[in-house]
């Protein structure tokens, strides 16, 4: 199903993930999170952030033991844990999050 | 009922080595193989890889691709250390029958003779060539 963001129709796939990862603007992630009733505060965007840094370095989304470990070298322990990553994104940082930041859904992602 | 972000229970480690022969582009070998090992290593298995023939060309530096219309993978052999995969291995021989050296390749290596790559291939419990 398409979401419109600033006036354009941009494509997903059928789990909501943008089909063209140049389609990317902030606003997707605000458009996406509305849609699962979820607001987005500074903390989500700290780790959108770093998934499009992530993405960006190395040309995959990261599997989720990797995306909190990477968290805690760079934003600290208190955030670089599962509890915290899953309270931010409850259907799972791995899958959610990279969603919100129009990434492809995490190699390994069952 | 356990939460989410617990952990699971360790399981089985077993190890796993994947070869990989073929250049990068051309076929879908390498990228398949780099998506195995990836999920392999999400699942915390103990995983080596072997670059070998013209595998070699897989982490060589300086890959464009752009005239061929497909995506430069190749910085995705830089991730494997966070996902605790740190044994790669390359044939020397396919690396001087090719004219390349350690400063060639975008990942730190360890350059084996094929008597000792066929030591290693006897210590694992899967073997998966690409």
């Amino acid at each position: 199903m398409p979401i419109e963001v600033n006036g354009k129709s941009l494509e997903t796939d059928e789990e909501g993930y943008l089909a063209n990862l140049n389609d990317w603007v902030p606003e997707c992630a605000t458009v996406m999170a509305a849609l699962e009733d979820q607001e987005l505060t500074e903390s989500h965007w700290e780790v959108i952030n770093f998934l499009r840094e992530y993405y960006d370095e190395y040309q995959i989304a990261p599997a989720v033991r990797v995306l909190t470990k990477a968290i805690g070298k760079k934003l600290g322990k208190d955030k670089g844990n599962s509890k915290y990553l899953y309270e931010l994104f409850p259907y799972g940082p791995g899958k959610q999050a990279c969603k919100y930041a129009g990434l492809p859904k995490p190699t390994g992602c069952v | 009922m356990s939460e989410p972000w617990e952990d699971d229970v360790e399981g089985p480690v077993k190890k796993f080595m994947f070869i990989n022969r073929k250049s990068p582009y051309g076929t879908v070998y390498a990228l398949e193989s780099l998506e195995v090992v990836l999920i392999t290593a999400a699942f915390d298995q103990d995983v080596s890889l072997v670059f070998s023939d013209d595998g070699v060309f897989q982490i060589k530096k300086g890959q464009k691709t752009d005239g061929i219309g497909m995506k430069n993978f190749s910085p995705t052999y830089r991730a494997l250390e966070g996902y605790d995969v740190e044994k790669l291995y390359v044939d020397k021989e396919s690396l001087d029958e090719r004219g390349l050296t350690q400063e060639d390749l975008l990942v730190d290596v360890e350059i084996l003779s094929r008597a000792e790559l066929a030591d290693l291939m006897d210590e694992q419990d899967v073997v998966l060539s690409f």
